[in-house]
């Protein structure tokens, strides 16, 4: 039963080897003339202002969880619509149904947390 | 494989709460005094489904490709989770107020658990116990620290969520090793082929990781670390539903997933597990109560007691001892949702008013709670003619058909020694002097949940066969 597990085994040996081998060829073998700018961390082409230990405010904790809301909705509903064409000649409206069920569930707790005040940032 | 509409019209129960949380959650924000409306939404939907669920016990069913089931076993333990849920809410509405917590998501959260408890025990697939299991705990994790002001409570809500989440961890790696030793979660599958998949050491071990994880939500020794302190440090109403309804939804996946056990006629491989958490969890939850003066802590003892009794049924694993474990199981929620609240009624603003000494001369002051409370503790302590008894003696009875008469003479012999506790509240009420003054504030509402409580254990008591009758006729589906 183990030997049955080699392959995997494997694959992780010859992942591993092709990273390290990725990482260190580029350090070994490429030319390395560091200058100001070139050491500079990288901050999407703009000049770094302060520290990176900035405090920040609690409310983006709740853009985050906002955000998962409709990560999820996405995951859920992009591969039901790319199949729904198949799924409704087989189920018909049971194939709409549910997930309309399923979005107004999750849309009310979108509009929980909108009424309960939850977006008010002061 | 197409789900029918018919389908859906049997998923009945479920959707009633289903869509009554819906309603509930846009009751909550559309309306201004939604803490006056919810309770009573509440307690309608929660009769509803109970009325429903007790008229359909006939109608059983496998829905969704062997996903859900419905009528049978489930709907008698539907019955016992919404009723017991309507008695919590009915005690809440006085008792919120007094204990500073008065929002409407706290009706919410209950109607959720309940919804997860009815799908932990109509589960047909282990992913589905997973799926109820989690919705019923996170929903406990936050109704034990509703009041965030409250250092117990706070403390209560962490100690169950970080435990809570680590025998998770047990389950989730149970549910692991037996679907990767079956390569299926449904447990019609498990129970079918049982006596082959019972030689591989790999099953058993993820058998066992389940049924600890589930040992720690029944609350048997020695997993019961978390049951004293997040007992007494909830709100009493959260309590009365934790120890009952949730202590039943546990109860109810060991009896779905055992009952390959008790249907073979295989021998049963966990009879040694549960005879040692059934003896271990008897006389510590007995003696450790002896010593409390805190009545809610020395309710929570008295839980855990009540686990080792019920745990003496899973360890015989015949038809009467799991019709027993039912019936003890709809005796102790209501019997316990009584006594506690009770204990609501009594209690003062910032958790005072819960010692032992407050029953003193209690029958002087309010003779009808006193009565109550003293039916509730006979109830409790297991004497005729009150449900607590029959639910033992049915449980006990089951022991000696298996031959573990051991076990039934050390379980009478636990019962006797936790008598003292429980009466020990009984001579307080009524043969001694009350010590301080105070004025008993009583809500109609929670009187009657007080009522309807005694008024079951009593029924139950007297003429148990009408519930037996019930669960025996549906305890081999």
């Amino acid at each position: 039963m183990i030997l049955d597990y080699i392959p995997i085994i494997l694959v992780l040996i010859v992942a591993a080897i092709f990273g390290f081998a990725v990482v260190f060829s580029s350090e070994i073998f490429g030319p390395s003339r560091p200058n100001k700018v070139k050491t500079m961390s990288y901050e999407s082409g703009k000049d770094p202002v302060g520290t990176t230990h900035e405090r920040i405010s609690v409310k983006y904790y709740l853009v985050a969880m906002l955000f998962i809301i409709f990560d999820i909705e996405v995951i859920y509903v992009y591969p039901w619509a790319v199949e729904f064409k198949n799924l409704f000649s087989t189920y018909g409206i049971f194939a709409f149904l549910p997930m309309l069920f399923f979005l107004v569930v999750l849309e009310l707790g979108f509009l929980y947390i909108l009424m309960k005040g939850g977006l008010k940032w002061d | 494989m197409p789900s029918t509409i018919n389908e859906y019209f049997q998923l009945m129960p479920f959707l009633i709460i289903g869509i009554g949380i819906i309603l509930s959650v846009v009751i909550e924000i559309s309306s201004k005094s939604s803490k006056e409306i919810l309770p009573w939404f509440s307690i309608i939907l929660f009769f509803a489904t109970a009325l429903y669920s007790i008229t359909n016990i006939s109608e059983h069913a496998v829905l969704f490709g062997g996903m859900v089931e419905v009528g049978g076993k489930p709907a008698i333990f539907n019955f016992i989770f919404n009723l017991g849920a309507m008695l919590v809410v009915m005690s809440s509405i006085g008792y919120l107020k007094k204990y500073g917590t008065y929002f409407g998501e706290y009706y919410i959260l209950i109607q959720s658990s309940v919804l997860g408890m009815m799908v932990m025990a109509g589960s047909k697939d282990i992913l589905m116990i997973f799926l109820g299991l989690e919705l019923m705990s996170i929903c406990f994790y936050v109704l034990a620290g509703i009041n965030r002001n409250k250092l117990g409570a706070n403390e209560a809500a962490m100690k169950y969520f970080l435990l809570g989440s680590f025998t998770t961890g047990f389950i989730v790696y149970g549910i692991a090793l037996i679907y990767g030793t079956t390569g299926t979660t449904s447990i019609q599958n498990l129970i079918d082929n049982f006596g082959e998949y019972s030689s591989n050491i790999i099953f058993v071990t993820g058998l066992i990781l389940f049924l600890i994880g589930f040992s720690f939500k029944i609350a048997a020794v020695p997993f019961h670390m978390w049951v004293p302190d997040v007992y007494q440090g909830s709100a009493t109403t959260v309590t009365g539903l934790m120890s009952t309804t949730g202590k039943t939804a546990a109860f109810s996946v060991l009896i779905i997933m055992l009952t390959s056990i008790f249907t073979l006629n295989s021998a049963n491989i966990f009879k040694p597990y549960f005879s040692a958490i059934a003896v271990l969890s008897m006389f510590f939850g007995s003696i450790v109560a002896i010593s409390q003066n805190n009545l809610k802590r020395m309710l929570a003892y008295s839980s855990i007691s009540h686990a080792g009794y019920m745990a003496v049924g899973l360890a015989a694993a015949n038809s009467y001892s799991i019709s027993g474990i039912i019936f003890y199981l709809a005796a102790y929620a209501f019997m316990n949702i009584g006594a506690f609240s009770v204990i609501s009624i009594i209690e003062g603003e910032n958790d005072s008013r819960t010692d032992i000494n407050v029953y003193a001369g209690l029958n002087s002051k309010n003779p009808v709670l006193a009565a109550f409370m003293a039916l509730f503790m006979f109830a409790l302590a297991g004497i005729p003619p009150m449900a607590g008894f029959f639910g033992k003696y049915y449980v006990f009875v089951g022991a000696i058909e298996s031959n573990l008469t051991w076990l039934a003479i050390l379980g009478v012999i636990s019962s006797m020694i936790s008598v003292y506790f429980y009466l020990r509240v009984i001579v307080f009420m009524y043969f001694k002097d009350a010590e301080e003054n105070f004025e008993i504030e009583v809500a109609p509402y929670s009187l009657s949940s007080v009522v309807i409580s005694g008024v079951l254990v009593l029924m139950f008591g007297l003429f148990p066969d009408m519930l037996l009758r019930l669960i025996t006729a549906v305890v081999s589906l």
